[in-house]
């Protein structure tokens, strides 16, 4: 059973059409998600999942099937979502459906208006990508800080330090209009 | 910062930006997109450096060694 997956990982890196569809469906849901995750736009993580497995057949040479398959694909699905949100930083507002109607857990804390979820959520989106993506694998979805690292390309300590920063600047922001958390 | 304002503010943010439900899925197969997208761009290897590049590299490297004040800018750029 390994061998025939260690098989796949090496057709594919010869380019082989077969043995990338086979990663891709194997995969495919597990980069949505990851990509989900950063963007929070159920439409645009379909769209980058897409260009994050062209970028992953792209550079099907250069990979190395002894590292594995899957926290490759999730550094190149992290670069997608990164440069995603660079170019659209100005323009691209977070899906009303992840913000105001959770698709994860309902628990919604009524002593929080939903004026002060609106706003964090506004100052959240103003802050730099890199810290925005560390801040909300760690800290909304509770990633391992040690997987978010080798998404990144970071160390945990990097990790750590961009989460503090962002939490640091989004308090700023929210007290620059009015809000004291 | 104390620890008190960071649990509040993470608190906030996760009130602000519920987490994704592990549930999650796309909403159809991706894979014929998928061919559609190998088939409007086929797939190369990109082990070779476009001249483009070459000249991005001597550019950034001989601006490092004009201004070599800016390089830790940088660093926090990339």
């Amino acid at each position: 059973m390994q061998n025939e997956a260690i098989d796949v990982l090496r057709m594919f890196q010869q380019g082989d059409l077969d043995a990338f569809e086979s990663l891709f469906r194997m995969h495919q849901r597990a980069v949505y998600l990851w990509i989900l995750r950063i963007v929070r736009n159920p439409a645009t993580a379909e769209e980058l999942t897409v260009e994050t497995f062209w970028r992953i057949y792209r550079a099907h040479a250069r990979f190395e099937p002894v590292c594995g398959f899957e926290g490759w694909a999730r550094r190149i699905a992290t670069r997608a979502a990164l440069d995603w949100l660079r170019s659209t930083r100005t323009e691209n507002a977070l899906s009303v459906e992840l913000v105001t109607d959770p698709a994860g857990p309902a628990r919604a804390d009524p002593a929080i208006s939903a004026e002060i979820r609106q706003k964090t959520a506004s100052a959240f989106q103003r802050l730099a990508p890199k810290l925005r993506i560390a801040a909300v694998l760690a800290v909304v979805e509770e990633q391992p800080h040690k997987e978010i690292a080798e998404a990144l390309g970071i160390s945990v300590a990097a990790v750590k330090l961009r989460v503090f920063r962002a939490l640091r600047l989004l308090r700023k922001d929210l007290e620059q209009q009015g809000i004291r958390p | 910062m104390n620890t008190n304002d960071d649990d509040r503010i993470k608190e906030l943010l996760q009130q602000a930006l519920p987490p994704v439900s592990d549930k999650q899925e796309p909403s159809t197969d991706l894979w014929p997109a998928m061919l559609r997208r190998l088939d409007a761009r086929p797939a190369q290897s990109i082990s070779g450096w476009a001249w483009f590049d070459c000249a991005l590299l001597a550019g950034v490297l001989g601006a490092a060694a004009l201004f070599p004040t800016a390089i830790p800018v940088l660093l926090y750029y990339l």
